[in-house]
């Protein structure tokens, strides 16, 4: 069976934080992810997306905290969701199904969010099967 | 059956590729023209936003990218349904008439000059541009490049860019003209008058007292019957920014003139599978080959038709010596392909008499140079005589104004059937027995000078020779013989 | 550098205004005759691609590639090129990321084919030819090569190995003149540098800088089809997508001082790896709303985002085009 590989930029205060406490909580989660910890979600710049997507990420998550008061810094994550917003659609049209790319907001104490998040992700994304990152046609 | 392929060189390797067919005897049965470039903009164009239009289709061609750039910009002024204000209307025009002369001046002293200023029969060592300035003298060739330079710098004033202009906006352009930049127009106006009188001089002197190059120009060999294509204004004149699209047929007969948002009725495009570039012909009439006569479809544009189908110039200069050469070419229309340059000169009597009646005219610094879109777009159509001939922009947005779809009609494009026409003839005058004339080399290369081909807009000839090699094949494709033209 | 220095242009998919801006060198083009011998400059010279292929390997000393990779011949005459000279320079942005008709990209190659030769309305094609969907014709009981329109467009150093850059759609002479100068002097900066232009963003040269504020924070994003930017202040502050803050400067701001927003044309500078996703950076940073539906409002004013951050830079993204259906 097809096994994803889903990259998480995940907010140092309160999704990492999350995923710390299924961790410590024994909650099992599918195994598919790399979680990489940033400062926060407003640090995400959409090159980094691009970037997993071209060296082999088949789906990848940018999660942060609540809006709009939880931010450590005060709007790091308006600032997320105003670039993923846009992102999405350059996405949208560049041929990438819209399940390989979520922007989840995830507190400290939503495990079982995280849990929930990462299994769907996977779940859908293996529906879709691998991500291809080149020209979806042959040559002669 | 045998195979020959001559492969100039205005794109090395195969940018332009001539194939003749052989019979039996070894005679030219069919002569090939093949373009083989394509790039897709109707489709890529497909998503973006109208606005975008007049940035992204110049790019189809940088030698003419301002008539891109205005029959994009005039086809987002019928899009939202807006008439610009005067103002805007006189700036692009006189940015459009200083493109047209620039570029034609380009063409006749550095691409046409050395077949007629130096001469079609003078060594192929001195058919150059260095050729044309020993002829023309080293002043004159300094006031080639510096006339050019002035010229291009007034439109990196008016157009933000001379290459790939973007100041046309849907209802007018991005910005006023200034005071300043006026007076300075207005000086060179007058030294781009003088210049552009000064090379109609030079035709007349170096060309056309000669008889052996008058004799070429109105040869059989460089004759063809076909219809004309080209805009005029309300007084069937002709223009380059605006009016309506008129055809006469190949006995000078009006055939037709309409509007161009009517185009589909009259222009159609026929597919070849061995080259990338379409045929149009007259839709009325019809695809019947590569043959030329009233009842073939093909058609011609650029200098040569947009003269034929009109009745005059709108300017005194331009009158008299368009009144001259038809005159002296006995009447109209004119079916000598060699007589593209000199409609190319009295057009650019006309672009600088025009300028200099716009760089005058005191509404060119009115403030007002915009009108704001009310209406939701959905179709938008426009047209611009491009030097190269009548360049048609046509786009279906969504109610955004995203384009839906694009259909592009590119001048040099709707040349090609008659470019063909021209090769065929060369060859089948010049190949017999399988042996290869060198007149072939020579007539096949100035017919395409005449024609200042870009192909697919974007294959264009600038200085220097046109070289070619001939590859002769026998039946198993096995190759020959290569011929190679020597300088 | 010692001996006389030996340059190569060359164009591939592209339009011709890469070699008109070197005619637009104007009077110094005189001076660059003076200073190099030209071996191969197809549009101008009668060199021939046989007299390239017998020069020794390595014997040209730079050669200047414009356009981007579109035809299988290109591909066949830019490794030519590279077999044969010292150094490569990719000459403009269609070179460089694949420039406008890189955005060709977001379609197939058959889609491009059926629209130009099926589907557009003018075209009357009753036996539904495409040339281009086989690279051998027989016609006459002759075979004639069509050369083969690849599935993508790609930039020159998808091809090839790119010693620099020039950027610009196309490079300004000024740009294309410092250019010259830096590869004459002998003093060569280190593989894969900008020639010519400058190492700061376009706003560093923009006669509006000085009306733009640290933080730029706008409300609404404007279109210029419905919007008249006031003159003298900075399109961005007006609420203009202009991408002059995430492209590199050399042309002197000439479309903003034609009142229009930079389009991005030189490119990216060189921290950064994805041009449009820093765009989008960019842009969205600047909207100053913090509500979803507001920031969604606003944001969808920007039609077509594909297009204005990736015009130029397609083929070179991270993801060089639409990558398609995972599954087909």
């Amino acid at each position: 069976m097809f096994e994803p590989k889903i990259v998480v930029f995940a907010c140092n205060w309160c999704t990492y934080a999350a995923v710390d406490l299924a961790g410590t909580s024994r909650i099992s989660y599918p195994p598919n992810v790399r979680v990489i910890r940033v400062m926060c979600s407003g640090r995400v710049d959409p090159q980094f997306v691009l970037e997993a997507f071209k060296n082999g990420a088949d789906g990848v998550i940018v999660a942060g905290c609540h809006p709009p008061v939880d931010c450590h810094y005060t709007n790091g994550n308006i600032k997320a969701l105003r670039r993923f917003t846009l992102f999405r659609r350059l996405l949208n049209d560049l041929g990438i199904e819209q399940e390989r790319f979520r922007l989840e907001w995830i507190s400290a104490s939503e495990a079982d969010k995280w849990v929930k998040v990462v299994s769907e992700m996977v779940e859908d994304v293996r529906k879709l099967g691998p991500f291809k990152p080149k020209l979806g046609v042959k040559e002669v | 059956m045998k195979e020959i392929i001559i492969d100039p060189i205005t794109r090395l390797e195969g940018h332009g590729k001539i194939i003749i067919v052989l019979d039996d005897d070894g005679n030219a049965k069919r002569a090939y023209f093949q373009v083989p470039e394509l790039r897709g903009f109707e489709k890529f164009a497909e998503g973006r936003a109208a606005e975008d239009m007049p940035i992204i289709t110049p790019r189809i061609c940088g030698v003419c990218p301002m008539a891109h750039h205005m029959a994009s910009t005039k086809a987002l002024d019928d899009l939202y349904k807006i008439d610009p204000p005067s103002a805007a209307k006189k700036i692009r025009e006189l940015a459009y008439n200083v493109f047209m002369l620039e570029d034609h001046a380009l063409h006749f002293y550095i691409l046409a000059g050395p077949d007629f200023i130096v001469g079609p029969t003078a060594p192929k060592s001195e058919r150059n541009v260095v050729g044309v300035i020993k002829k023309v003298g080293l002043e004159v060739g300094k006031r080639i490049i510096v006339t050019r330079k002035k010229l291009r710098d007034i439109n990196t004033r008016l157009a933000g860019k001379v290459i790939h202009p973007v100041f046309g906006v849907p209802g007018g352009v991005s910005k006023p003209v200034s005071e300043d930049d006026a007076k300075e127009i207005r000086a060179i106006a007058n030294e781009a008058l003088d210049f552009a009188m000064f090379t109609l001089k030079a035709f007349k002197d170096l060309v056309l007292s000669k008889k052996e190059i008058l004799d070429l120009i109105i040869s059989e060999a460089y004759t063809h019957r076909t219809y004309y294509m080209g805009l005029v204004d309300d007084k069937n004149r002709v223009n380059f920014y605006d009016g309506k699209i008129k055809i006469v047929t190949p006995s000078g007969k009006e055939f037709a003139k309409f509007d161009v948002h009517e185009y589909q009725n009259y222009i159609q495009e026929h597919v070849e599978p061995w080259t990338y570039i379409k045929f149009p012909f007259i839709r009325q009439v019809g695809w019947k080959g590569f043959v030329d006569g009233e009842d073939s479809g093909i058609y011609c544009v650029a200098p040569l038709a947009r003269l034929n189908v009109a009745d005059g110039m709108a300017t005194p200069l331009a009158q008299e010596a368009y009144e001259e050469m038809y005159e002296m070419l006995s009447g109209k229309p004119v079916h000598h392909t060699l007589a593209f340059h000199w409609a190319r000169v009295i057009e650019m009597v006309y672009a600088a008499e025009r300028i200099k009646e716009l760089a005058e005219d005191p509404e060119l610094t009115d403030k007002n140079v915009r009108v704001m879109p009310t209406s939701t777009p959905s179709i938008g159509i426009g047209v611009v005589e491009a030097p190269r001939g009548t360049l048609i922009h046509h786009y279906e947005t969504d109610e955004l104004g995203r384009i839906k779809r694009a259909n592009l009609i590119v001048a040099t494009q709707q040349n090609a059937a008659r470019i063909a026409l021209s090769v065929d003839k060369a060859a089948k005058s010049f190949v017999k027995r399988g042996i290869i004339d060198e007149g072939l080399l020579n007539m096949v290369e100035i017919a395409f000078r005449a024609y200042d081909p870009c192909h697919a807009c974007g294959t264009h000839s600038l200085p220097g020779s046109m070289p070619f090699k001939i590859y002769l094949y026998n039946e198993d494709g096995k190759l020959l013989n290569v011929i190679t033209r020597e300088q | 550098m010692s001996e006389r220095v030996k340059v190569a242009f060359y164009w591939c998919a592209s339009c011709g205004g890469c070699e008109e801006a070197v005619v637009d060198l104007a009077e110094k083009i005189l001076d660059v005759i003076n200073l190099v011998d030209i071996v191969f400059w197809p549009v101008a010279m009668d060199f021939k691609l046989e007299d390239v292929e017998r020069m020794p390997d390595n014997s040209i000393t730079v050669s200047f590639i414009n356009g981007g990779i579109r035809l299988s011949e290109h591909e066949k005459v830019v490794k030519l090129l590279r077999q044969k000279s010292k150094l490569v320079v990719a000459f403009g942005a269609c070179s460089s990321w694949g420039g406008i008709p890189g955005l060709a990209n977001l379609y197939t190659r058959e889609e491009i084919l059926e629209r130009a030769y099926l589907t557009t309305p003018t075209t009357h094609n009753p036996d539904k030819i495409i040339p281009g969907s086989k690279t051998e014709v027989e016609i006459d009981n002759t075979k004639i090569e069509v050369p083969v329109f690849l599935a993508s467009l790609k930039p020159l150093d998808e091809v090839i190995d790119v010693d620099y850059y020039i950027p610009g759609c196309p490079p300004t002479p000024n740009v294309t003149w410092k250019a010259l100068e830096t590869l004459l002097s002998g003093n060569l900066p280190s593989k894969g540098s900008v020639l010519g232009a400058s190492d700061r963003s376009l706003c560093d040269e923009c006669p509006l800088n000085k009306t733009k504020p640290e933080n730029v924070l706008i409300k609404e994003f404007k279109r210029i089809v419905n919007f008249n930017p006031e003159p003298n202040k900075c399109l961005l502050v007006q609420g203009l997508p202009c991408l002059g803050p995430v492209t590199r400067g050399g042309c002197g701001a000439l479309c903003v001082n034609a009142n229009m927003p930079c389009t991005g044309c030189f490119g990216p500078l060189s921290d950064v790896r994805d041009y449009g996703g820093k765009a989008i950076s960019y842009l969205a940073s600047i909207l100053d709303l913090d509500n979803e539906e507001d920031i969604k409002r606003e944001l969808s004013k920007i039609i077509d985002a594909t297009g204005l951050v990736y015009k130029y830079y397609l083929p070179k993204s991270a993801l060089k085009g639409k990558v398609g259906g995972s599954k087909s």
